[in-house]
């Protein structure tokens, strides 16, 4: 049996059917909240900076008449005003939320995102541009820092990478998960196939992928590197790209919520603290790996 | 672990959940306003440059593009005509009483005609128009480098910055204006453009001359150009930020 992490806690201790093992290192735990606080920052300050042309397009330039995505507000013919997203050619009323929802004030203003999902909250590019282009370092600071120190630690190997069981086991895996029956016992102190490539796909493909589209948005890294431009098709295409990642780091971020919740918050809550993750080793259970 | 620890943690971490997210949501508007949270946020710009400058060769030039590519509706952003009255009447005239002042920390400080840019040796450049806002916009543009314009009134070795001094007027009584460093004002992509897809300069996009920047975003491209000086620092001008929109907040390095 492998352990879950390089360091074990001192003897693991058996209490009433559990035993607590040490779920994640130190280090582990401060770039967890680290990235998850400069993530929220880059997400809600990037939600800022789209509302200042809030509309997405494909290739270099923008063509104004044909977006791919866009917000706003459209009157009707009985003044009544609505917030309509359009998406290639599909239209959606989307009033309240996007295109059309309350200002700070209180009164509807049209603008893409609402107010409680932007930084800052009002319409404040260049505020919004300066949170962005801050966290942006801590951001990539704290990227490399939990790469390498994955590397060097054997982290990565030993817990993100997928063993041949781990394959064997996928669609087992992925069919238990529907029905929301998580590991437990031993199985528990290991992650899962799917939990394995879920972590690996955002740290390997979606995170690189948002900082090149990012840095392809700018126009003096265009000049030093133009196959930026190449890979993505463009500026614009690439600000779509940036978009797009920004949303599947969100839905990443919303299933790791969800799977927190549903597979034992407290104990999923206290081993990103304390790093104490409990093991129920009691043979019946409700497929929950804990519960206080 | 006892039912009473196992409460209190759990209103622990609802506490701190909640800390977090009302610090997250609350806590970062309130530090948009503060000055000094500001100036930590704004100082990452310094960072973002230096490592350009790393990373991206002085004269490393930004794409250039083809006719095809040119945008039917070049998109105009700002002033689209100065409520100006010296400016208007220049502009009645076919500027051709316009003249471009040029000094400052200059050996040979001079004053240009429209004609005497126009006579000058030309580039046309096909280049992408970034906007702050998101959108880019292809346009063709023709006008002398800066770098020449400068070696006719030689700068002196103290000069750091080119300010931009515009006819445009702003809130509270004040003029466009903006600043370049030395680095950017030497680039063969930097233009003082007079024209536009072969055209005059139309007013909405400048006229009579405008700042062409390859590698920074629109603002930084200074529209109805009056006045050029060359300094040691911007600080003195305006609210001390180098430009306009700097002024309001924006980042004075803009090729992010």
């Amino acid at each position: 049996m492998e352990p879950a992490t390089a360091t074990l806690p001192a003897p693991e201790r058996a209490v009433g059917g559990r035993i607590f093992i040490l779920r994640h290192s130190r280090a582990v735990r401060i770039l967890h909240w680290v990235n998850f606080l400069t993530l929220a920052i880059m997400l809600m300050s990037g939600l800022q900076i789209f509302n200042a042309h809030p509309a997405l397009y494909w290739g270099t330039s923008s063509d104004f008449p044909r977006p791919i995505l866009s917000m706003g507000a459209m009157e009707d013919n009985q003044g009544h005003t609505w917030g309509v997203t359009t998406v290639g050619s599909h239209t959606f009323v989307t009033t309240g939320v996007l295109g059309w929802s309350k200002g700070s004030d209180g009164t509807y203003v049209e603008r893409g995102f609402p107010t409680w999902a932007t930084l800052p909250g009002p319409r404040w590019l260049a505020m919004g541009r300066a949170w962005h282009f801050f966290f942006a370092w801590i951001l990539v600071l704290n990227g490399a820092v939990y790469v390498t120190l994955g590397i060097l630690s054997g982290h990565l190997r030993r817990d993100l990478w997928p063993t041949r069981v781990d394959w064997q086991r996928l669609g087992h895996t992925l069919i238990e998960h529907l029905r929301l029956r998580f590991p437990r016992g031993d199985e528990a102190r290991r992650y899962n196939g799917i939990q394995k490539l879920s972590y690996l796909f955002i740290v390997f493909v979606v995170a690189p992928l948002t900082v090149l589209t990012g840095l392809t948005m700018s126009p003096t890294m265009d000049a030093g590197w133009p196959w930026l431009l190449a890979i993505f098709d463009g500026r614009q295409s690439a600000r779509s790209l940036h978009f797009i990642c920004a949303m599947t780091l969100l839905a990443f971020f919303l299933v790791h919520i969800a799977m927190v919740v549903l597979s034992g918050l407290w104990n999923n809550l206290r081993s990103m603290i304390t790093g104490r993750y409990a093991i129920d080793t009691t043979p019946t259970g409700t497929g929950r790996s804990t519960h206080e | 672990m006892s039912e009473i620890v196992s409460v209190r943690r759990r209103r622990l971490l609802l506490g701190l959940g909640a800390g977090a997210g009302t610090l997250l949501l609350g806590g970062c508007d309130r530090l948009s306003n503060l000055p000094q949270a500001q100036g930590v946020l704004g100082s990452a710009q310094w960072l973002t440059r230096a490592a350009q400058r790393t990373l991206v060769g002085r004269d490393a030039l930004a794409p250039e593009y083809t006719r095809a590519d040119i945008a039917p509706v070049f998109r105009a952003n700002g002033t689209l005509d100065p409520e100006n009255a010296h400016y208007q009447a220049l502009a009645a005239s076919g500027f051709k009483d316009w003249r471009l002042r040029i000094d400052g920390l200059v050996a040979r400080p001079r004053e240009l005609s429209l004609d005497d840019i126009r006579a000058m040796p030309a580039q046309t450049q096909i280049t992408r128009h970034d906007c702050v806002e998101g959108w880019s916009c292809i346009g063709q543009w023709t006008g002398p480098m800066l770098r020449d314009v400068l070696a006719r009134v030689v700068p002196k070795p103290q000069a750091r910055y080119v300010m931009l001094f515009c006819a445009d007027p702003m809130d509270g009584g004040s003029y466009y204006y903006e600043s370049i460093d030395m680095r950017t004002a030497a680039h063969p992509q930097t233009l003082l453009a007079y024209e536009l897809n072969g055209e005059t300069l139309p007013i909405r996009y400048g006229a009579p001359l405008r700042l062409r920047l390859g590698r920074q975003l629109g603002y930084k491209m200074a529209k109805y150009v009056m006045h050029i000086q060359l300094v040691s620092s911007y600080r003195p001008f305006g609210r001390g930020n180098g430009g306009y929109w700097e002024d309001q907040g924006y980042a004075w390095y803009a090729g992010i």
